[in-house]
Parts: structure tokens; sequence; C-alpha cells
């Protein structure tokens, strides 16, 4: 229930209310056996350094599998380092560096054989800023798949067509597939992204702040798709926005200066926060 | 109707700030910068105009297109054509491009995507020396350094593997004489990898993080990233690039004129000595007596203006419609 910065980096465990949306469950706590079952992504003392700078402190959380979790936090909190290193992008940058583990259904994703790209095939990431590539709609969504899977022409079509689908832009680009992807509204490039990350089939889908570069209603469309692929993707998703995070997400994380203050299911976390400085945070007092 | 305004001072004298100094100085300085940019196109318009007038008695006596057309260059007889010159200005440069570009390509690469960051900035300066290096450096360093290697130790090996592929086999054969047109090339192709490595860099450079990360956050491996993201995204400048180089090449005179052997001939062996317009006028000009023999000169001189021009056009023209082919397709 109640999840401190403190017992966090010492007995790395915690204890979780039921993955459940009725509204009684916050009084019914699980144990941490049941929680393993349903998690996906387990984080073990991680640390991360940007040179210096140390932005992640014994970060332990467990993701649940098939729900939505939220990173909020004030701006430098670490919650988008948090979100770059399950897929280990930050390695793209000489000097990031990450120790503790995280595990993917089990498997340390931070040991350094693990293969990069089968990682990333596995853990889809959207950005801040739509990123249409300079090709057609088509071809971007056909990107990733390329990479992994030679399909027929036919195959590819379909499953071009079922991600854009999937991300509630079929009906929209239909009759343009062959247009530059860049041509698009901003909305529309980054449902595009979206269904560019979910046509290679990944099992983790990482979003970091996808709706905050983007117009109310492009914002109510990237919510109401995460609802959507829920039942087939672990959503990790930043946000600044609060009420988002509250809309769409079964599970938040609440950040402070590199360290996880709580975490807990959402509404739990919106309504009686354990942590002084959630409450801060959630009333608007900081951040 | 906006020109009107803004030339002659535009918001009406009922505005206070019209009195102030600034005003006047500020006529002043884009009357300067006016000036220096029509100085730009007055010269180029000189440039044209000289070389018209000096090639005028040679044109006048063969006309243009038998000028070029003609595969003879004898200063005894005074018969001048510019065939082998065209034809060796063409061949080495397109060899300097065939080696250059992928090696440039490579280097901008390697330093945008793979290089440890320690490693970066030595071999950034290293280009930007290489590029500093005047050409006649090159030229003595082709042909007391390199021919004699070349001749030795790579030519006969070219002539025994390549000689007898069908189509190229021809290219590599002839006798290892260390200088002729291949040797022009590739001291040509060392000139210019310099200038498109390092425009390929900043261009490679402009590509915004969030792009690569999102090509990598799908898995994409280095070279898929950069053949399938950063190339498309950055082809203007890659041509453009491309471009700096190709006209460095065909421009390019005392290095070639060192190593490509100098004589008018047209021959279907990279290893036979040739010739290259530049290089024709630094050798001929000072031994050039009699009218028509140096505007014949100044004719050279002319049609490589003019090709530069149309490989520029050309550039221009294809990337407008790699633009053009963006917006509609793909």
């Amino acid at each position: 229930m109640k999840a401190g910065p403190l017992d966090s980096g010492t007995t790395g465990q915690y204890q979780m209310s039921a993955p459940d949306s009725v509204a009684a469950s916050a009084s019914e706590p699980v144990s941490v056996d049941t929680m393993l079952d349903s998690s996906k992504i387990t984080v073990r003392d991680l640390n991360f350094h940007y040179g210096k700078f140390h932005a992640l402190k014994d970060i332990n959380i467990r993701i649940p599998e098939k729900k939505v979790t939220a990173f909020i936090g004030p701006s430098g909190c670490g919650k988008s380092t948090l979100l770059r290193t399950m897929n280990r992008i930050y390695e793209l940058y000489p000097d990031q560096r990450a120790s503790g583990e995280i595990l993917l259904d089990g498997c340390n994703v931070l040991d350094r054989k693990q293969d990069l790209n089968l990682l990333r095939a596995k853990v889809g990431m959207v950005f801040q800023k739509p990123t249409p590539f300079p090709m057609s709609v088509f071809d971007n969504v056909a990107f990733g798949v390329k990479l992994y899977e030679r399909l027929s022409r036919v195959d590819m079509e379909e499953r071009v067509e079922w991600a854009l689908r999937k991300a509630a832009l079929w009906d929209e680009v239909k009759d343009k597939l062959h247009q530059g992807g860049t041509r698009l509204s901003g909305g529309q490039q980054q449902r595009l992204c979206i269904a560019r990350g979910i046509a290679v089939k990944p099992e983790v889908l990482l979003l970091d702040e996808p709706a905050s570069a983007l117009d109310p209603i492009s914002t109510l469309k990237i919510e109401e798709l995460i609802n959507e692929l829920k039942d087939d993707y672990t959503i990790v998703i930043v946000t600044h926005n609060m009420q988002q995070a509250s809309r769409v997400s079964d599970y938040t994380a609440f950040m402070y200066l590199g360290e996880l203050v709580e975490f807990d299911d959402t509404t739990t976390i919106f309504t009686a926060p354990a942590n002084k400085q959630t409450e801060d945070y959630i009333t608007g007092r900081y951040g | 109707m906006s020109t009107e305004l803004t030339t002659d001072g535009s918001i009406p004298a009922t505005d206070a700030r019209t009195g102030r100094t600034g005003h006047l100085a500020d006529k002043a300085f884009r009357g300067l910068t006016q000036f220096f940019a029509l100085l730009v196109a007055l010269s180029v318009l000189g440039v044209f105009i000289t070389l018209l007038v000096g090639a005028w008695p040679a044109l006048e006596q063969y006309g243009f297109f038998n000028f070029l057309t003609t595969n003879d260059w004898n200063p005894v007889t005074d018969v001048y054509g510019a065939v082998a010159p065209i034809y060796g200005t063409l061949v080495t440069s397109l060899l300097a491009l065939l080696i250059g570009v992928p090696v440039s390509f490579g280097i901008a690469l390697f330093i945008t995507e793979l290089a440890p960051v320690w490693l970066k900035r030595p071999i950034g300066v290293a280009i930007e020396l290489l590029a500093a290096v005047p050409s006649i450096i090159y030229g003595m360093w082709g042909l007391f350094v390199f021919a004699p290697w070349f001749s030795e130790n790579v030519q006969p090996w070219m002539t025994d593997n390549l000689g007898d592929w069908p189509l190229i086999g021809g290219l590599f054969q002839g006798p290892p004489m260390g200088i002729g047109m291949f040797t022009a090339g590739l001291i040509l192709a060392i000139m210019i990898i310099p200038f498109m490595a390092a425009v390929m860099r900043d261009v490679f450079e402009t590509v915004p993080p969030v792009y690569k990360e999102s090509a990598y956050g799908l898995g994409g491996t280095t070279w898929e990233v950069v053949w399938k993201v950063v190339l498309p995204y950055t082809k203007i400048g890659v041509v453009g690039g491309i471009m700096l180089g190709l006209g460095r090449a065909l421009g390019e005179t005392m290095a070639v004129t060192f190593v490509i052997g100098n004589s008018h001939n047209v021959s279907g062996s990279l290893f036979m000595p040739g010739n290259t317009i530049s290089s024709t006028l630094a050798n001929e000009f000072t031994e050039a007596d009699g009218a028509i023999y140096t505007s014949s000169l100044i004719s050279l001189g002319l049609v490589l203006f003019l090709l530069t021009f149309v490989v520029l056009a050309i550039a221009k023209l294809m990337l407008i419609r790699l633009k053009a082919k963006e917006g509609k397709a793909s």
C-alpha cells in the first residue's frame, strides 16, 4: 500500500493494491507474490548517471502486465530517464550509465549480452515530438516490420492496415498511404508513430509524454487509444499532465529528485496518497 | 509592390522614428550589402564575357561545335580540338567521385554514429587539415611517392586480375607507368574526400536526435538507421556536398598536372596518360605562340566554365525534382 523512498531503497519490496478497477480495491491489499505473477517489468535497485549527475537513485518498481502505468513528477525528477532505461535507448549517448537490474519477463535487459535490437523490438517507444520518417505513411509503418520479418506484399499491407486501425488512424489515411508521412497533421503524425511502434507487435509500449505537443482533440484521441491498447500491451507513460495520468492509467508512480516516492494504483495516489510529498504535488503545491 | 515599399523607406514620414540617424545608416548599410552581392553576379558575368572575347578568334575559325568534337591538338599545324581534355576532365572527375563518395560517406558515418567521443574531434580536425593542404603538395606526393609505388605494386596486379574482365577489363590494361588518368582520379579523390566528408558530417549532425532514437527504438541497426532515416533526411545536403567535391575535381589544376601525364590522347585505358582542361591550360599557356593557339586555350577555359555551370545546374534540377517527388509520393 505504501512505499516510501526509504524502505524502497533498503528492502526493495512493495505491497501493491489489487490490479483491479473496482473502487473498493484500495482497501484490499494483496501480497507481493500475487503481484509477481502479473508484473511484466521489474526494476531492482536501479541507479542512473548522466556523467557525474546521479539521476536515478535506487529505483525499485514493478510494472504490471497489460495495464497502464504512469510516471508523474516535476521536470527533472527522472521519470523520462527511468522510461529510457527500459529499452536502453540511453546507450546512444556515451556518458549515460545505468546499474542495477531491469527484468523483462525475468530476463535482465541491462545485461551486456542482451541483444539490443531484439529488446527494442519487444519494447517499443513513442516520443514527445512526433517523428515520422521522411517516407510515405505506408513505409513509415512498415519500417520496423521490415527490420525483423520478411513479409509478402499482401501480408505487409495487411499488417500496415492492422497497425493503422489499432492506432485509430486508418480511416483518416487510407486514401493517402503513399503520401509523405511528414505531411499529416501533428496529431495524425503522433498516431502514425504509435502505429509504427505497434506494427512490430511489441510487448511493452513506452510513451514519453506522447500528447504534450498536441491539441486537446488529438490528445483525447491518443488517450482513447491508450485505453484500447492496454488489452494487448503493457503500457508505461510519462506525463506532465496529472489529469491525463488519472484518466489513462491504472497505476501511478510519483517521482521526485531521482527517487520513487510513491507507487500505487491511480485512484489511491490521486485520492489518498500515503506520502506528504505526493499529496503536495497532486494538489499543486509545487512542481 | 512590396519591393517598392522596402527600397524607399516605406514607413510614412509622420512616424516619429523616421527622424533617427540610425535610419540613414541602415539605408547605407543596405546599399553597401546590395553592392557586394551584385559584385558577385557582375564578376561571373565579367569572367564569362572575357572568356568569350578571348576565345572568339578560335571559335570563329573552327566553330564552337567543331571545336568540341575535334580530337586533335597540334600546335605545329595549328589545329585545335577539345575532345581529349574534355574526356580527361570528365573521366578523372568521375573516377574521383566513384572512389571519393563511398569513402566520404563512411568517414562521416563513422564520426557521427560510431566513433567514441574521444576520437571524434581528432578525426574531425584531421579532415579539416587534409582539406587545407595545398594542391601542389598532393601533386608532388603523387608524382614522387605514390606513382612509383603504384606502378610497381598495384598496377601489375590490377592488369593481371581485372584486365581480363568483360566490359571493364580494358580500363586496366596498358603499361604500368604510375602516372596516368587512374592516378589523377585517385589523387583527386583524396583531395575532395575532406570536403565531402566534412559536409556530410555536418548534415548528418543536423538530424534531430529524436529521429534517430525513434529508429533505434524500433530495433534498427546503425546501418539501417543511417541508410533509411539519416540519409533520406539529409539527401539534399549530401548531394550538395558531392557537387562541391565534383566542382573542385573538375577545376583542380596543379595536382592533376603533376600526375596525369599530359598527352592529348583519348584512350580506353585508365592507365594511359591523358590531359584535363585545367592541366592543359597550366602546361601550355607559357608556350602558346600565335593568336589562335592562345585563343584555343581560352576556349578550353570557356568550356570548363560552361561544364561547371552545367554540373551545378543539373545538381539544382535534381534537388528540385527530389523535393517535388517527396511532396507527392515518398
